[in-house]
C-alpha cells in the first residue's frame, strides 16, 4: 500500500502549490499513472480520499491518466508498445526491452480555487 | 510532533535513539521543491464546466512527479555516500527470504576488513537490529510503523545518528516486502533483491518493479534445493526478461555454501565506486594545481 505515501506526497505537493500560487482549495486533480508505474489506479483513488480528508483538497474529484507503456527494443533496434514489465517485444517476441515510458506518476493539473 | 528543520510530522515512524532533537547534516533543504518546469496559469472560470464570474476556480498546471521529494532527498543521500566514499546497498526481499541472517553472515566474514553500518527498516520491533549488534557492528533500526517501505527521508535522518566511518560499507536493509520499496530510491549505490528457494521461482514475473530495479539478485537458501520445486533455471530466466543487465548469484548463508562469490562482488562493487571517485578527485586536483600554476 505504498498509495497511501504516494497520495500523502500528492497532497504536499498540494499545500506548497497552494502557497506559491495563492489558493485556497482544491477541487480537482489530474494525476498522471503510467501502466508500468508500480502505482494501483484504484488504490490511489482509495488512498487519496483518505489523506485528502480535512486538508485543502477535502472532497476533491481525482481523475487518473494512464498513460501506455512503451519500451526500446534492442532486437528490432525501435519503441514497441508494453503492458507489463515481463511482456515480449510484440514484433520478435524477444525480451531485450527497455521501458521508455509508461512508468511516470505525476500530478499534471489542478483545478483551484 | 513536527520536525522542525524539515517539517517532517506525517505517520508514526520512528527511528531509533532519535527523539527529534537532530542535528540534520545531511542536505535537506530542498522543500522549495519546484524551480523548475512551467507554471501556466489558465484564467478565471476556464474549461472543465465553471462559469466566468461565478467562481474562482481556475485552472493550474503543475507537472510535478510525486515521487520527486523521495527522489531529491535520495539525491541529497548520494551525495553525501559519494563524498565520504560510503557504500550503500539496499537490500530488498519479501519477508522471510533470510535477509539478516545473510546481513550477519556477510558481517562476520568482512569484519575487520572495512568500516561497516547498517540500517534496518521494519514495521516494529528492533530485533533485526539487535541480531546486527549482537556481530558488532553498528546498526540503527528505522520502525516504519504502518508504513510498507523505506523512503529516502527516513535514511537521510539515519545517516544523522548513524555517523558511519569514512569510505565504509553501508546495508540498508529494508522493510520485508516486494512491491513498495520498488518505488522509493533511498540513494544506493546499489540494489540487491534476495529470493530464497523456499518461495517461488516465477516471484521476478509476479513481483517485476522490484526486479526491474535490482542491480543484483541473491538466490538464497540454496541448501534447501533438495526439498523444494524450485526450478533455479527457469527462476534465472524470468529474472533476465524483466532486466536482461542483472547479476545473479546463488548462494546459502546458513551454510557459507556461495558467500565467497558475494563478498567478490561487494569489494569489487566498492572498488569501482572508489575508483570512480579517486578519477573524480584528480580531475579536481589538476584543475586546482593548473589555477596556481605549479
Amino acid at each position: 500500500m505504498h498509495e497511501m505515501s504516494l497520495c500523502e506526497s500528492v497532497v504536499e505537493i498540494l499545500n506548497s502549490e497552494a502557497r506559491r500560487q495563492g489558493f485556497a482549495r482544491v477541487k480537482t486533480v489530474w494525476l498522471e499513472i503510467g501502466v508500468l508505474s508500480g502505482a494501483e489506479p484504484e488504490a490511489m483513488r482509495f488512498c487519496f480520499d483518505a489523506v485528502t480528508k480535512g486538508s485543502l483538497a477535502d472532497g476533491a474529484r481525482l481523475e487518473i491518466v494512464q498513460t501506455e507503456g512503451q519500451a526500446w527494443c534492442l532486437n528490432c533496434a525501435k519503441t514497441v508498445a508494453v503492458v507489463q514489465r515481463f511482456d515480449a517485444c510484440p514484433e520478435c517476441g524477444g525480451f531485450q526491452l527497455q521501458i521508455t515510458g509508461g512508468d511516470a506518476l505525476r500530478v499534471r493539473e489542478l483545478e483551484v480555487e | 510532533m513536527m520536525c522542525t528543520v524539515c517539517g517532517c510530522g506525517e505517520g508514526d515512524g520512528h527511528i531509533e535513539g532519535q527523539e527529534h532533537g537532530h542535528s540534520h547534516d545531511h542536505e535537506h533543504t530542498q522543500d522549495h521543491v519546484h524551480d523548475h518546469g512551467d507554471h501556466i496559469h489558465f484564467g478565471q472560470g476556464p474549461a472543465h464546466a465553471h462559469a466566468p464570474g461565478l467562481s474562482q476556480a481556475r485552472m493550474v498546471r503543475i507537472e510535478q512527479d510525486i515521487l520527486g521529494k523521495n527522489d531529491r532527498y535520495a539525491d541529497a543521500n548520494r551525495m553525501h555516500f559519494i563524498k565520504h566514499g560510503q557504500f550503500a546497498l539496499n537490500l530488498v526481499s519479501s519477508p522471510g527470504s533470510g535477509k539478516t541472517t545473510l546481513l550477519t553472515a556477510t558481517l562476520d566474514q568482512l569484519k575487520g576488513t572495512l568500516p561497516m553500518a547498517v540500517i534496518e527498516g521494519d514495521q516494529q520491533t528492533s530485533h533485526d537490529a539487535d541480531r546486527i549488534r549482537a556481530t558488532g557492528v553498528r546498526a540503527i533500526q528505522i520502525n516504519t510503523g504502518k508504513g510498507c517501505h523505506l523512503d529516502a527521508h527516513m535514511v537521510g535522518h539515519a545517516l544523522d545518528n548513524l555517523d558511519l566511518e569514512e569510505n565504509g560499507l553501508l546495508f540498508i536493509e529494508n522493510v520485508g516486502n516486494l512491491v513498495c520499496p520498488a518505488a522509493f530510491d533511498l540513494g544506493e549505490a546499489m540494489r540487491v533483491v534476495i529470493l530464497s528457494v523456499t518461495e517461488g521461482d516465477d516471484k521476478p514475473l509476479k513481483y517485476p518493479d522490484m526486479f526491474a530495479g535490482a542491480h543484483l539478485m541473491l538466490l538464497n537458501k540454496i541448501d534447501l534445493l533438495p526439498y523444494v520445486d524450485f526450478d533455479v533455471e527457469r527462476c534465472i530466466e524470468y529474472a533476465r526478461r524483466i532486466n536482461p543487465s542483472i547479476h545473479i548469484l546463488a548462494l546459502s548463508a546458513r551454510t557459507g555454501d556461495g558467500m565467497h562469490p558475494w563478498l567478490e562482488w561487494l569489494r569489487d562493487q566498492r572498488n569501482a565506486m572508489l575508483n570512480a571517485r579517486i578519477a573524480q578527485l584528480e580531475a579536481q586536483m589538476a584543475i586546482l594545481k593548473a589555477q596556481v600554476g605549479s
